[in-house]
């Protein structure tokens, strides 16, 4: 699984730090997403898939 | 041809779920014509896809002054002519607002609050046992909890809540006439023009000294547009997780199993399970987020013409079965996280991680400090707020 986010697009939310702290996270000065970890390990697979379907921006994209 | 239902409609039985009407406009019609307060027909969108395809759209305006736009009140529409802030405009005006305030809900600095929340909760369930019972949780408790969080936020005196709280209450009445929602408009813009205004010349550690100094003090920003960021913020903030406390209560001493299942616990992942579940369950924003196309676009399969208005229900779509199964049971355990309570696409709730500390921690402890809290009238004695743009209790008469 690969992960790609949109920095342009993230409304900082912060749904997606929620749904996977350890991939996920947000930059201090304005929440926007910063990604931790482009190539989640497989026990993280649902929450990131999660992330993705609730990012209200549609910022995170996954390639499986 | 058959006329439009009106729109909103009226609740039935349960004073937890949204109109059974809307239920059977979900099933067979999900994109619908309604008829409002004006006689205009905009469209009403009731299925969870289709609701967060409306939300993500960018052919879809959140833009109050655009003809055909649905407001859901004249009082509403006369005083968003008055004064907008960021929700009611579309990028790149609406990013720019928006991002002025990120930093201050980044969810690590919200976590940071959390203490303070605990001693805020703790303080007030100490005074309300202090106090004579019956008790109107709403007044001691629901209400203060969230005013005295925002207003330490953004630095507005607490003091002043008779204040605020009697002007944001006239700003989400569906009731009041376009006079009196433009005059209390103005009141509060007043009061908060002149609070940024002497922020700039003496500020603190607060959201609104911040903005006065970095865009009142360099011209970037107006006294009323900074006014009128600083009226969002203080409504949205105290208004929505008050009624969140009230209504929530409500709900958990009407389904006394699924209280048992968090009155004890400590674990914080049950407890942020059952807020979202709550925030599903009730949907509080409970009149759909307003929208009007910017061009023709279609949804569920309807052509939808630009300058026609559209309302995505939340509400209904956070009980649309093929999201959430068994969708009108109250499941502190289900996972309800894809919810639409806070919105959905660039508008949804900027404050949503601040609502669900304040939550979490009240959910945690009221329920365990006061365990034999009750309602002291019958459910059906209680004045709901089918009134106002944000669903809820006018006053909640608690004993224990």
């Amino acid at each position: 699984m690969k992960v790609v986010v949109d920095q342009d697009t993230c409304v900082a939310s912060g749904q997606c730090v929620l749904a996977a702290a350890d991939v996920f996270d947000q930059r201090d000065e304005d929440g926007i997403v910063v990604l931790l970890d482009e190539n989640p390990p497989a026990r993280l697979a649902e929450d990131v898939r999660q992330a993705a379907a609730i990012c209200p921006a549609l910022a995170i994209r996954i390639e499986e | 041809m058959t006329e439009a239902p009106s729109f909103p409609m009226t609740r039935g039985r349960c004073p937890f779920d949204p109109p059974p009407e809307l239920g059977r406009i979900r099933a067979d019609e999900p994109v619908a014509r309604v008829r409002l307060w004006d006689g205009s027909e905009p469209w009403l969108v009731t299925r969870y896809e289709d609701v967060r395809a409306v939300l993500t759209d960018p052919r879809i305006s959140a833009d109050s002054d655009r003809p055909g736009y649905p407001p859901p009140s004249p009082g509403i529409a006369a005083r968003r002519r008055q004064a907008k802030a960021f929700i009611n405009q579309d990028d790149p005006e609406h990013a720019a607002g928006r991002r002025l305030l990120t930093a201050d809900f980044v969810i690590k600095k919200i976590e940071r609050l959390r203490p303070r929340i605990q001693q805020i909760v703790d303080q007030l369930i100490d005074d309300l046992l202090a106090g004579p019972k019956p008790a109107d949780l709403v007044g001691a408790f629901a209400l203060p909890v969230p005013s005295l969080v925002i207003c330490e936020l953004l630095g507005v005196p607490y003091a002043d809540r008779a204040f605020f709280h009697r002007t944001s209450k006239t700003l989400i009445s569906r009731d009041v006439t376009p006079e009196q929602a433009v005059a209390a408009t103005e009141e509060l813009l007043g009061y908060l023009g002149d609070l940024v205004e002497k922020k700039a010349a003496d500020p603190g550690d607060d959201v609104l000294s911040r903005l006065a100094v970095e865009q009142l003090r360099t011209g970037k920003l107006t006294r009323r547009e900074l006014a009128a960021m600083g009226q969002l913020l203080l409504v949205a903030g105290h208004e929505t997780t008050a009624n969140m406390i009230a209504l929530g209560t409500v709900a958990l001493l009407e389904n006394p199993a699924q209280l048992a299942g968090i009155r004890g616990t400590d674990d914080p992942a049950l407890l942020a399970n059952a807020v979202e579940e709550l925030l599903r369950y009730l949907t509080i924003v409970h009149l759909g987020r307003r929208r009007v196309a910017t061009e023709d676009l279609e949804i569920g399969g309807q052509l939808i013409r630009k300058g026609e208005g559209v309302i995505a229900a939340t509400d209904a779509a956070n009980r649309d079965d093929t999201a959430f199964p068994a969708p009108d049971e109250l499941d502190l355990r289900r996972k309800a996280r894809h919810h639409l309570a806070f919105g959905y696409g660039v508008h949804q709730c900027l404050g949503q991680p601040l609502a669900r500390v304040e939550l979490q921690v009240v959910y945690g402890t009221l329920y365990r400090r006061v365990p034999t809290l009750a309602l002291a009238v019958p459910v059906e004695q209680l004045n709901f707020k089918h009134d106002m743009v944000v669903y809820g209790v006018h006053e909640l008469p608690v004993t224990w």
